[in-house]
C-alpha cells in the first residue's frame, strides 16, 4: 500500500489533540523538526511528548503552547544549555502549565520497550536512590527468584511515533543507520508510526539489506518525503548539524517576546517545509551537506 | 607552559582512565579527557556513548553532541540506549563521567531544580547521569567549584553518590561503586573509605586551601597527604589542543 503523503495532510490525519506522541527518539540526530513545525502551524493542543533527549524540539513545541505533558529525561538545548520555554512553563506556567513524567535515559527506554513487548512494566537496577524514582510510574518490587529489590518502570505507549529516517519505501519500510537512541523501541511501542525521510527508495533497496530495516512498513501510517526534514539536527550521510541554528535559538528564545519573533520568522511565517528551506537559503543548505561519501561495504545475502 | 584551568581539568579526567577500561564518556571535558587517555596512556580504552555508539578512537573532528556525524563515522558499534545501558547494568562498564549544577558532601548530584535568589530554577533533568551514577563501576564528577554549587545537601538527588554516607549505597541496593573523584576548577577530591565524605586530595597550582574552603558550603575535610595537582605535561596539552583546536571547551 502506498502511504506517501504530504506533511500537512499526514500531521492533520495522524495527530489529534490530546495524543501522546514520541518524537526525537534517536537523541540529538534524526529529530523530526519539520514535523514538529507543522504540529505548531496546525496548533495542535494538549499533546504529551515522549523522548529521552530531543534537543530543542520539545522546548519549541512547549513554547508554542501545544503541550500539556512531557515524558522525558532531559529537556534543554544540548550545545547551549537550558531550554528557556521549558523553564518558563515549569517555573511560571508560561504559556501554560506543564506536567513532567521524570525519567533517566534508561528508564524511559525501558518504558517504551515494555510497551513494545506487550508488557505492563520492565524491572531495572537503575535510578534506585534518585529522588525522581519516587514518582508513581516507578514501583519497588522483589525479584521472585533472587529476592533482590528492583525498580519496576511502567510501560509507556505512544499513540504515535514520528521518526525521521534516511530512507523508506512507499509502504513505510525504513532503513536507518547511526545511533538509534530509543527509535526502535518507540516504533514498536507506538500504535502507529509517521515517517519523514530524506529519500524515498524502491522496495528492492529495502530487500537488499534487511538488517538495515529498523521499521517494518506495516507499523507505519504515513510516509513523507522531506529532504532536510531533520534540520537543524543531523541525518548521517545526508545532512550535517546546523550548530549556529541552536545557538541563535538559545539567544532569541531567552525572553518570551524573542521566542515569539523566532516562531513567527521560522515557523508561522512560512507556509511549509519548502518555504522554510528557502528561508535558510541555498548556500547554508549546501554547507550542511557532507562532501563526498564514506560508503560501508556491501554484504552478500546469497544462499 | 601556560595552560587554562579547564585544560588542567581535562588532563585530570584523562589520568583517571586506565588502560583497557570501558568508559561512559559524555560531552565536553570528559570527551577530551578520553582523547588524551587514548593517545597517551590507555590506547585500548573503549568509549561508550549513551545514544548507543561505541568507539575505539575519539572522533577526529570536534563535535557539539555525541550524535554528530563525526562521532558515528568509523564507530565500532551503533546501537541504541538499551544496548549500552544494558552493559552498564550488567556491570561491564568500569567508569563514567558526570556533572551537575549542585554536589554535596556525599557526592550526590542535582540537575533538576536549584534555588537562585529565592526563585526555583528548573534545570534539564537526568539524561543518562542517574544511570551512570547508579550503575557504573566508579564515576568521576566534573564541575565548576562555586559555593552555591557545593552544598551540605543538594536540593534534589538526580544522580546518587553516597546518599547519606557510610553504607547507604549497599543498604539501598545501588549496584555501582559510586563516585571515586570530584574534579573541579579548584582541586581534586576523593571520598573517605568509611564515612564516604568528600575529602580534598589536591589543590590546583595557584589555588589555596583557604580559597577552596571558601567556595565549599560545609567544613571541608583535607587529606593528610594533600598535595598540588600535577600540571599538564607538554604531551597532554598537545593532545587537548589537537582535539579542541578552537578552544571551544577549554578556554
Amino acid at each position: 500500500m502506498d502511504k506517501v503523503s504530504n506533511l500537512r495532510e499526514a500531521i492533520a490525519r495522524d495527530i489529534q489533540d490530546g495524543m501522546a506522541v514520541a518524537m526525537g527518539c534517536a537523541l540529538e540526530s534524526l529529530i523530526p523538526f519539520a514535523a514538529g513545525y507543522e504540529i505548531i502551524r496546525q496548533k495542535k493542543q494538549d499533546l504529551t511528548l515522549i523522548a529521552p533527549i530531543s534537543d530543542i524540539q520539545f522546548d519549541q513545541i512547549i513554547g508554542a503552547g501545544c503541550v500539556k505533558k512531557v515524558v522525558a529525561s532531559w529537556v534543554g538545548n544540548v550545545a547551549a544549555g537550558l531550554g528557556h520555554n521549558f523553564r518558563r512553563a515549569m517555573e511560571e506556567g508560561i504559556p501554560q502549565r506543564l506536567e513532567v513524567e521524570e525519567h533517566s535515559n534508561f528508564t524511559l527506554a525501558l518504558g517504551l520497550k515494555a510497551a513494545a513487548m506487550g508488557l505492563p512494566f520492565l524491572p531495572t537496577k537503575t535510578a534506585r536512590g534518585s529522588d525522581f524514582a519516587r514518582e508513581p510510574h516507578y514501583a519497588e518490587i522483589d525479584c521472585p527468584f533472587t529476592r533482590e529489590k528492583l525498580l519496576a518502570v511502567r510501560a509507556i505507549q505512544p499513540d504515535l511515533a514520528i521518526l525521521h529516517v534516511q530512507r523508506a519505501d512507499s509502504e513505510g519500510n525504513a532503513h536507518v543507520w547511526g545511533n538509534f537512541g530509543v527509535l526502535r523501541e518507540a516504533a514498536f511501542a507506538a500504535k502507529k508510526v509517521l515517517l519523514t525521510c530524506d529519500e524515498i527508495v524502491d522496495h528492492e533497496v529495502i530487500l537488499s539489506d534487511p538488517n538495515r530495516t529498523v521499521v517494518p512498513g506495516f507499523l507505519v501510517s504515513s510516509v513523507v518525503h522531506l529532504s532536510f526534514g531533520s534540520h537543524p539536527s543531523p541525518t548521517q550521510g545526508y545532512t550535517r548539524r546546523d550548530d549556529d541554528f541552536y545557538f541563535e535559538y538559545h539567544k532569541e528564545s531567552r525572553a518570551p517576546e524573542g521566542f515569539k519573533r523566532w516562531l513567527e520568522k521560522w515557523i508561522l511565517g512560512v507556509k511549509d517545509h519548502s518555504e522554510y528551506l528557502a528561508l535558510l537559503g541555498p548556500e547554508r543548505l549546501q554547507r550542511l551537506k557532507p562532501e563526498g561519501n564514506l560508503f560501508s561495504l556491501p554484504v552478500s545475502f546469497n544462499f | 607552559m601556560e595552560y587554562t584551568r579547564k585544560e588542567l581539568m581535562v588532563v585530570a579526567a584523562a589520568r583517571e582512565i586506565r588502560e583497557g577500561e570501558k568508559v561512559f564518556v559524555g560531552m565536553r571535558l570528559p570527551l577530551l579527557g578520553f582523547a588524551v587517555a587514548k593517545e597517551l596512556h590507555a590506547p585500548n580504552a573503549v568509549g561508550i556513548f549513551e545514544n548507543g555508539v561505541i568507539r575505539d578512537w575519539p572522533a577526529l573532528q570536534s563535535i557539539f553532541t555525541i550524535s554528530d556525524p563525526p562521532n558515528l563515522a568509523r564507530a565500532l558499534y551503533c546501537g541504541g540506549i538499551v544496548d549500552v545501558m544494558n552493559l552498564l547494568q550488567a556491570g561491564r562498564v568500569d567508569l563514567g563521567f558526570i556533572g551537575g549544577a549542585e554536589v554535596d558532601r556525599y557526592g550526590n548530584l542535582n540537575t533538576h531544580w536549584v534555588v537562585e535568589n529565592g526563585h526555583r530554577v528548573r534545570l534539564p533533568g537526568s539524561g543518562g547521569a542517574a544511570d551512570i551514577a547508579t550503575l557504573a563501576g566508579r564515576c568521576i564528577i566534573i564541575m565548576n567549584h562555586e559555593r552555591r554549587r557545593f552544598l551540605p545537601r543538594v536540593h534534589f538527588i538526580t544522580s546518587p553518590g553516597y546518599g547519606e554516607g557510610a553504607e547507604w549505597r549497599t543498604e539501598n541496593g545501588l549496584p555501582g561503586g559510586g563516585p571515586s573523584r570530584v574534579i573541579t576548577s579548584l582541586g581534586i577530591f576523593s571520598f573517605d573509605a568509611q564515612s564516604r565524605e568528600v575529602v580534598l586530595a589536591s589543590h590546583h597550582p595557584g589555588v589555596t586551601v583557604e580559597e577552596i574552603r571558601r567556595e565549599t558550603g560545609w567544613p571541608l575535610r583535607i587529606s593528610p597527604g594533600l598535595n598540588e595537582t600535577a600540571p599538564p605535561s607538554r604531551e597532554e596539552l598537545a593532545v587537548v589542543r589537537k582535539y579542541d583546536p578552537k578552544r571551544v571547551w577549554t578556554s
